[in-house]
């Protein structure tokens, strides 16, 4: 409806208040940001102008052998959560669609983990697989799996995998709910035709309902990608804010962190700004590029 | 479906159910265990179950202070962020007007932002109000970072509403703040519910802001005051689990409480 006079003066005082609390607190602060990150910086003085200075440090050797492994953890982790979390989110959802009693206390159970608060999961992760009085080591034990009862959290090489299935044990609940809604939204017509003519239910799922789920897939494949590159709270808690064990945890979340506030550097707001923006754009950039071809497929 | 493979996804789905909620129900248990019980087994129901250790954690470990603290900033800033973005929706999801787009991209472009990444000037920001280890200044970053998934769910409530609302109101001589506050208000109900629901479970959670903002212990919020806990009674696990426990119930009430919303508000954006 189009408006006209004191209304339409009407409509952007209704528009200001959201719009003010929104600049300040939002949209200054990351442009700032990128002003920051073009000066030399002494403590919280703001020194001289050296334009692509920061950026240009973040490539030295020091920082960028940090700076590329903190981001191939990130990478690991988004690559555990599209194939771990989201196949066994989407095998859940379909399962789940067959089941016509205790549907909803199942999506309850399915789902509570990821409301709980990732620090939460941390530490109790960090308990329940403590090598010495931990519950996960001593049930393996009883169990006969000695082998098996080892340092989860404290071994550099099995770190980032338990990080990994931590993590997927505390999302899986939302893909599949996710997942869920989008198999309701199809028609049962399309399934009942392709069962007339002889389908297998197998072949139905792959070549009708799958591609019917591109639209979900997508939305969960940004997500999750969101996610990933900025996981911190969950993985601070198991690793503490320099990624233990040996930083076989570490990732951009942890790194930014550090560089800002705990590397002693004079110039720490400038390198911290410069790792912000580069990290912004990189996150920003590719999740334009992602959404573009994902729902130019669907 | 053949009658035996319903049965199989019965089976996995209520595997995996209670593996899924298993570690929640250990940190349960273990919360009203003794922690030498806990450590010579560390598995086991509890002999005598007691609610020591909540006492314990409550008092000697400032929960008291932290869950106040955690309560009163978020209760604010999930409303100070739905009632600024109520208002935006409004005109932005049913009226044509110049800058209306602009206006509704502005906002939501915020929803694919890191906005953490703005960690440092806003520290500034708020240090030059005077709001640094200020619980205002952390309901005010909250409340902002709220508005483009609010605006985005907000909108498209409002959009649906049928525009003979309008004709009926303006025959009535409503202005805009009377039809907006009498007649749309009440209808976009359920999806006040969404957002309000959705707005407290991130930042009931939120961990970075109060970490980079907050120094002052008599202020922190739960997330923070559990890191300076975990260190404190790093040998003491009953107390640790309780505190876990604490931080997690308003959630699990809450989820309770409004599943369907929050499935409703998961999916709103899919269709779009």
């Amino acid at each position: 409806m189009a408006l006209s006079g004191t209304r339409r003066r009407a409509a952007y005082l209704f528009v200001v208040p959201a719009f003010i609390l929104y600049s300040v607190f939002v949209v200054y602060p990351l442009f700032t940001g990128l002003t920051y990150s073009m000066f030399e910086w002494k403590g919280t003085l703001r020194s001289t102008f050296i334009g692509l200075s920061n950026y240009s440090h973040l490539f030295t050797e020091a920082f960028r052998n940090e700076l590329l492994a903190a981001l191939g953890h990130n990478f690991l982790l988004l690559a555990g959560t599209i194939l771990v979390q989201n196949t066994l989110g989407l095998a859940f959802a379909v399962a789940l669609f067959a089941v016509r009693r205790g549907k909803r206390a199942l999506q309850t159970m399915f789902a509570l983990p990821y409301l709980v608060n990732p620090l939460v999961i941390g530490y109790l992760w960090t308990l329940l697989l403590s090598p010495t009085f931990g519950p996960v080591n001593s049930l393996l034990r009883s169990a006969g799996l000695e082998s098996l009862a080892m340092p989860w959290l404290g071994d550099p090489k099995s770190a980032l995998l338990t990080v990994i299935l931590i993590n997927t044990w505390q999302w899986v609940g939302f893909p599949m709910l996710l997942f869920s809604a989008a198999l309701g939204g199809i028609p049962p017509e399309f399934n009942e035709a392709a069962r007339t003519d002889g389908a297998s239910s197998w072949k139905v799922f792959w070549h009708i309902t799958l591609p019917l789920l591109r639209p979900a897939m997508a939305t969960v494949t940004i997500l999750s990608f969101i996610g990933s590159m900025n996981a911190f709270a969950l993985i601070y808690a198991l690793g503490g804010s320099n990624g233990a064990p040996a930083g076989s945890t570490d990732v951009l979340g942890l790194l930014f962190y550090r560089t800002a506030f705990a590397s002693g550097d004079v110039n720490a707001i400038g390198t911290s700004s410069a790792l912000a923006v580069f990290m912004f754009a990189f996150i920003f950039g590719s999740t334009l590029v992602l959404q573009r071809v994902l729902r130019s497929r669907s | 479906m053949t009658q035996s493979k319903a049965i199989w996804f019965k089976v996995l789905l209520w595997a995996y159910a209670a593996f899924s909620m298993s570690p929640l129900v250990v940190m349960l248990i273990s919360s009203l265990r003794p922690t030498a019980e806990i450590f010579d087994k560390p598995l086991g129901l509890p002999s005598r179950p007691s609610l020591a250790n909540y006492s314990k954690a409550w008092t000697e470990a400032s929960f008291s202070t932290y869950v106040v603290n955690s309560v009163v900033v978020v209760v604010a800033a999930v409303l100070l962020g739905a009632a600024v973005s109520l208002l935006a929706a409004y005109p932005l999801g049913r009226y044509v007007f110049r800058g209306r787009s602009l206006f509704t991209a502005y906002f939501i472009g915020g929803m694919t932002l890191p906005a953490h990444l703005g960690v440092l000037p806003l520290f500034y920001l708020l240090q030059s109000m005077g709001l640094v280890d200020s619980r205002l200044g952390l309901v005010l970053v909250y409340a902002a970072g709220s508005i483009p998934f609010n605006v985005f769910v907000l909108t498209a409530f409002f959009h649906q509403l049928s525009d003979e609302l309008d004709e009926a109101a303006s025959l009535d001589g409503a202005g805009m703040f009377s039809t907006f506050w009498h007649i749309m208000m009440p209808l976009v109900r359920p999806a006040i519910a969404t957002i309000v629901v959705f707005q407290f479970v991130p930042i009931w959670n939120d961990f970075f802001y109060p970490l980079v903002l907050m120094r002052d212990e008599s202020k922190l919020t739960l997330p923070v005051g559990l890191t300076h806990f975990f260190g404190e009674f790093q040998n003491d696990w009953g107390t640790l689990f309780a505190g876990l426990v604490m931080t997690t119930i308003p959630l699990v009430v809450l989820f309770v409480l409004a599943t369907r919303q929050i499935v409703a508000g998961l999916t709103a954006g899919m269709n779009r």
